[in-house]
Formats: C-alpha cells, structure tokens, sequence
C-alpha cells in the first residue's frame, strides 16, 4: 500500500519539459505558484489549469501519477473544500441552507487551487532528476555563500532525502509486514491506537535509517566526496533558447494573471 | 615486485572496545592479483578493509598505499582515488536517482571536466554491463545490478585496486554470479587488484590467493589450494572447504590413498573411481 507514494518521484524521459534547466524549471514552478495564488475569476483559474494539462501532455506525464501523488492531501482538500462551503455567507442555494452560492464558488475554486499547486510542483519533481533539482538550486541559492549560509551542504541534504525516500518506503512496508505476522493491528481502532500502533514502526524505521546513513557516510568518503568545494559537475547546467522562452513565457502569464486579478477575471 | 597495498604490523582496536580487532596484521597484496579474504563474522575481515582506503587508521603499525601512508591527511584524496571501495548493502552506496549520475559522483568529486567525465562514465558502466541501463531509476534494479552500478562508480575514479567488502552477501545466486564473474574479468582484462572480503568458500576457489582470518589474525595464507588442503585447520574455524577436497580429506582419513588436493569434480570422480576399480581388480585376484 505504501509502495503508491511517488512523493518526490522521478519519471526519467527526455521530452522538452525533461530537458529545460532545473533552474528555469525552479523559477518557473516560483512564478506558477505566485500566479495560481492570484486568480481571482474562472477564466483565470481556467487559463492555468489549461496550462497546466498542456504542460503534462508534453512531460508525458499521466494523469494517474498525478492522482496517486494526490491521494495523501485528499483529506486537507476535502477539508479546505468544506470550511469553504459551510462557513461563506452570501445567497443560500435554497431557502434557509446555510450552502450558499458564494461558498460553493469557493469551494470549487479552493479544490483547483490546491490540486494545482500539488500537481505543479509534482511537474518538476517528476520531470527533473533530483541530482539536477538539487544542481539548480544550489546555483540559485549562490548569493547566500556570502551570507556563509551553508548552501551545497542543504542541497545535499535534500538531494539525499529525496533519493532515500522509495528504499524508505520499502523499509516500512518490510517492517509492518514482519509487524503484521506477528499479530500487529494498523487498520482497526480510533485515531490515538491506530498512531500508538505505529510505533513500533517508527522505532526499527529510525535506526535502520541511522545505519543507513552511516554506511552511506563511508561510501561517498569513500568515493572522494569532501565537501562542495573543487566539485565539478558531467551535466554542466546551461541554458538554452528554449528556456528563454518558458521563462518569457511563464513571466508574461504571470503579469497577465495579476492584471486580471484586478480586471476580477 | 612492489606491493600496492602493504600492512606493516598493523594493530587495530576500536574505541570503547576492549580487545584489538586486528592484531599485528603484516601483509602485501600484489598488483594486479585477486585475493580473497575468507573469515567467518567478527574475524576482522572488514577492519581490513577499512583500513585499505583510510577510513579506519591503525592505531599502531602503518598501511601504505601505493608507497602512500593513509594516515597522512594530504593523500587521502589520491589513497581513496587509487583503491576504491564497494559495500555489501548496495541501496546504502548508490547517491543518486539515476544510475549515470551515481557512477558520475567520484569522478565529480575529483574535480575532473565534464566531457572527461561523460567518458569515464559510460566507460565504466559498459565495463560492468550496465551501459543501457544508464538512465534507469537504481532503486528498481536487481540486487546483482546494482552491485554492478556500484562497482561501475567506483570504476569511474580509475582505481588501481577495488576492495568489496562482501559485495555479495544480500544478493541471490544470479547476482552473485553477475559480480564474481564482472570482477574476474575487471582483474583479468584491466588488470586491477582486487582484494575480495567474503564468507562463501565458493567465491574464493578462483582466487590466485587466499587469505584466512579468524580472531583478527591471519591465520592461513596462501594459494586456495593449498589452503583448503588445510581441511582440519578451516573446520576449526567454522569454514567450509570444497566437497571435492572434503570428501578426499575423508576417504584419505579412511585409509584411502588419494590426492589430497583436486578441485574439479569430474577429476575428482575419476580419482575415486579409478581407486575402486584397482580394488575390485585386486580382489579379483585373490
């Protein structure tokens, strides 16, 4: 069951989307968030999820993925959608329902709004390999080493958190099966014994994580690593024409959302 | 010859234990050999091995690299480039997501130009056969592939030595043949020292030499044959010898006058056979 996270996934491919830098991929997610968090009207809120389809469509990216990542935020999305409907005052739907018209457009709109984010930042993860996320961002977050802000030793980190996460995963399925064998209950139960009964999967799941981590120490020391410093890279980052060109893009569709916002579009 | 990797009365305890892991360890590994380091749990077979690269320092004694002392900081970098290390577990190696960018991360390390490092790279992988594999996620390889791709990262720094630290240990029966066989022909074709650390007696017979460690000690050293013929001494330490010697080393026991050391099992039943037949001809006679 746990093996249906693609959290942080990588899709290897080698589509347009695939090939950008992952530093105009980064700013581009940067821009698509300030744009999805300044619509205001449906054709705004259309205008974005129409993007974001195309841009799916040419990552090759399924819509099943998309909703497999998705299933762990459903109960935040439910929630949002039904604070939303409940709690917006306006015309009711019907004579004395407390559902108005206002909280219903809300609502809807919110769903979008969180769907899109989500999937956003799934677009870059799915499409860029975290060794590259990881590239882009450290240049990126460059100016920060004069600030002596420790920025290749983070983007490590990250980079390293991201590869651990499916041998993690498959950990965890290992120890709650061994758990399950010997007579272990994750399914039944209130929510205070369903989190005591993960326990005992947290507690194995740490220290094997700890072991790994030290085994992992000596394998990259092993392997020269020591520290950012004199490090070179096989995939030098660049850009290219095309990554003018999304960046043009994904700036205009920016200011032309925020223009709306205003035009309430 | 001069050896490539030398220990010089080597003694070796870890902090907060109370008895040495490797006690007065003096051995040279000769370039371009393949050496198997054979030793149950707790022997001392992996200290050894830490010892190789750096990672673990003696705590009396010294181990030269390359005529390199590891315990001089400024050649760390060049000890660690010449003799590269693999571990047993394959997932807790692998740095990267994708298999071409693991092999790339020692080369990265080292500072060394992108286009040169392409080159090593796909140099590397194809050396282990991995080449097609290049852009494949490694979490859904096999255990023996991926093995294959650790191997192939350490390949890329171009060592002069590899160390596999029981590189075999969590793989099933085809993976362990996939890497014995790949690291036979890295010896035999690149003519790298390999220094093998394993517990299947199996993975040692193609060995030009065979070390034995129990207690931290080298207790027998030597060509594999002439170590298993030791078959009293293995069985003490709780080592297996090949079924062919063991079952000579019986029927000698039984009074039988065999070979003692013959490995091939054809040659074996040949051995056997002929000595039944010449009895059966010597009762005839009777």
């Amino acid at each position: 069951m746990l093996k249906d996270v693609t959290l942080g996934q990588y899709f290897p491919g080698d589509t347009v989307v695939h090939r950008l830098d992952p530093r105009t991929k980064l700013i581009l997610v940067v821009l698509y968030i300030i744009a999805l968090f300044n619509t205001r009207g449906w054709v705004s809120n259309g205008l974005i999820l129409v993007l974001t389809l195309v841009c799916m469509r040419v990552a090759n990216i399924r819509l099943k993925n998309i909703f497999k990542g998705l299933k762990p935020m459903l109960f935040i999305i439910v929630l949002t959608a039904l604070l939303n409907l409940f709690y917006t005052r306006g015309t009711p739907i019907r004579e004395g329902w407390i559902i108005t018209w206002e909280g219903m457009d809300r609502a809807v709109k919110m769903i979008l709004r969180i769907t899109l984010l989500i999937t956003g930042t799934f677009l870059l993860t799915y499409t860029t390999s975290p060794m590259a996320l990881t590239d882009g961002l450290e240049h990126l977050l460059n100016p920060l080493k004069k600030l002596k802000v420790p920025v290749h030793a983070l983007t490590l980190m990250m980079s390293m958190a991201l590869r651990f996460i499916p041998t993690l995963i498959e950990e965890t399925d290992k120890i709650m099966s061994a758990q399950r064998a010997r007579g272990a209950d994750f399914e039944t139960g209130n929510l205070i014994q369903r989190a005591k009964a993960l326990l005992p999967i947290l507690v194995p799941l740490f220290v094997s994580a700890f072991r790994r981590a030290d085994e992992l120490a000596v394998a990259m020391e092993s392997r020269c690593y020591h520290g950012g410093e004199g490090r070179t890279r096989m995939n030098e980052l660049h850009y290219t024409g095309i990554d003018y060109i999304a960046l043009l893009l994904g700036a205009a569709l920016t200011a032309g959302i925020i223009v709306m916002k205003h035009f309430g579009v | 010859m001069a050896f490539i990797i030398e220990f010089e009365s080597v003694r070796f305890r870890y902090p907060e234990s109370d008895h040495d892991s490797l006690c007065d360890i003096s051995i040279g590994f000769e370039p371009g050999s393949f050496n198997a380091i054979l030793g149950h749990n707790g022997s001392g077979k992996s200290t050894l091995a830490k010892q190789m690269n750096g990672i673990l320092l003696p705590t009396e004694g010294r181990v030269l690299v390359s005529g390199m002392d590891t315990a001089n900081e400024d050649h760390l970098l060049e000890i660690r480039q010449t003799v590269g290390m693999v571990f047993q577990n394959p997932d807790n190696q692998i740095v990267s997501n994708v298999v071409e960018e693991d092999v790339a991360f020692a080369p990265e390390n080292l500072g060394i130009p992108s286009e040169e490092i392409r080159e090593r790279v796909d140099n590397a992988l194809k050396q282990v056969g991995m080449y097609e594999y290049r852009m494949h996620a490694p979490h859904l390889l096999s255990g023996g592939q991926k093995q294959r791709v650790a191997i192939a990262g350490v390949l890329a720094m171009q060592p002069k030595v590899i160390v596999l630290d029981e590189p075999t240990a969590m793989l099933d029966p085809v993976g362990r043949q996939e890497v014995i066989s790949t690291i036979h022909r890295l010896c035999r074709e690149k003519n790298i020292t390999v220094i093998l650390i394993t517990h299947h007696m199996d993975e040692c017979i193609d060995a030009d030499r065979l070390v034995v460690m129990s207690n931290g000690k080298i207790v027998l050293d030597g060509k594999p044959i002439e170590v298993f013929r030791n078959v009293e001494r293995m069985e003490q330490e709780g080592l297996d010898v090949p079924e062919t010697m063991r079952v000579l080393f019986d029927l000698n026991l039984a009074g039988e006058e065999l070979p003692p050391d013959v490995l091939q099992m054809k040659c074996c039943a040949e051995y056997i056979a002929a000595s039944l037949r010449k009895r059966e001809q010597e009762a005839w006679q009777k």
